[in-house]
């Protein structure tokens, strides 16, 4: 490995690990303010749904097949089906659209 | 739950994250090799960042020779949604868990991975954190492997597949509390709705995608929090987890 190119993964991998680290170590006992609190409750939904949405429309290799994916999540995940279940579906569907896509007279 | 138990319990919910991941970080591969990077330090550098979207801003960067401080300050901004994550898993954990546990979780605390252990029943266990570690970056640094490679081995067809494995995951976690919950429904459809503005209006779409995460969750999940506090807890006694060393 280059050294140079070893000092660039380093530098990277340290920001990221502290970035992570400290809040985990620092913070070490419930946090009390209810605001506080009621905040870091709703950080999860609110930067998953950030971060699925739009971009689950360009994750695959079609729009199209993206929104068939999206919408077969959609629908498993609203029956309660696990996370397996649900990832496993959706990338059948897309791959299953994108393999018949070329065929189709669109 | 034992430890082992716990452990598989997080190999099993890592599985799909293990997919997601090959199939994301393959894509990461070929671009790390298409900028002269070697299978080797591709791998190194999966095996220790673990975050794509900081992995693929670093390509660039890495590719023009900027300077150290460059790279840590766009790692610092794109990654910067890790430290509001850990804010929250942090209260998921006993307090008594000792600094060690922490610095392992921390390791593998990246989108996915936080998104799993937070549906997780409190406190979360450690040796859950790592049964998901053990299946999910075998698999991001496996496909960074493959990816630098041999590129082409895999149809595309397939690796367009499994990009959307991620997120099939990210749904299957936010919309069942959705359900049950108002307000979480209304932060998950205002935040989708921001972040598709933010994503295709000028402007506000120069805004980086780790930062736009950022400004997100600060507008959803804190108006949620102000307009609608959740209860607080009964005042019971902290329940403790058997945890050795």
């Amino acid at each position: 490995m280059r050294v140079e190119v070893f000092l660039y993964i380093l530098v990277m991998a340290a920001v990221t690990y502290l970035i992570r680290m400290l809040p985990l170590t620092l913070i070490r006992r419930k946090i009390t303010n209810r605001t506080l609190r009621s905040f870091l409750y709703y950080v999860p939904y609110a930067t998953l749904s950030a971060m699925t949405f739009p971009a689950i429309l360009t994750a695959t290799g079609s729009a199209i097949s993206a929104a068939l994916g999206f919408a077969a999540a959609l629908i498993l995940a609203f029956r309660g089906k696990s996370l397996l279940t649900v990832a496993i579906i959706a990338s059948a569907t897309v791959l299953v659209c994108e393999l018949i896509l070329p065929y189709l007279p669109l | 739950m034992t430890r082992k138990q716990y452990f598989s319990s997080g190999l099993k919910d890592g599985m799909p994250i293990c997919f997601g991941y090959f199939a994301v970080s393959f894509a990461f591969g070929i671009q790390a090799a298409g900028i002269g990077l070697s299978v080797f330090e591709a791998s190194v550098l999966s095996a220790l960042n673990v975050t794509s979207a900081g992995q693929f801003a670093a390509l660039a960067i890495i590719a023009s020779g900027a300077s150290l401080i460059e790279l840590a300050f766009t790692q610092l901004i794109i990654n910067l949604r890790y430290f509001l994550m850990s804010c929250a898993l942090s209260q998921k954990l006993s307090p008594s868990l000792p600094l060690g546990h922490r610095l392992g979780i921390a390791y593998g605390m990246t989108d996915e991975i936080f998104a799993v252990s937070v549906s997780q029943r409190e406190p979360l266990s450690p040796f859950y954190s790592y049964g998901l570690i053990a299946v999910a970056i075998p698999g991001w640094v496996l496909g960074t492997a493959l990816g630098a490679a041999a590129g082409n081995i895999l149809p595309t067809v397939l690796t367009n597949a499994l990009g959307i494995a991620i997120y099939g995951m990210f749904i299957a976690i936010i919309l069942p509390p959705a359900k049950e919950n108002r307000v979480v429904a209304g932060v998950v459809v205002l935040s989708m709705v921001l972040s598709a503005l933010f994503t295709y209006l000028p402007v506000l779409c120069n805004i980086s995608s780790g930062f736009r995460i950022i400004v997100i969750t600060l507008i959803t999940a804190g108006g949620a929090a102000l307009l609608f506090p959740i209860p607080d807890e009964p005042a019971e006694p902290e329940k403790e987890m058997p945890h050795e060393g």
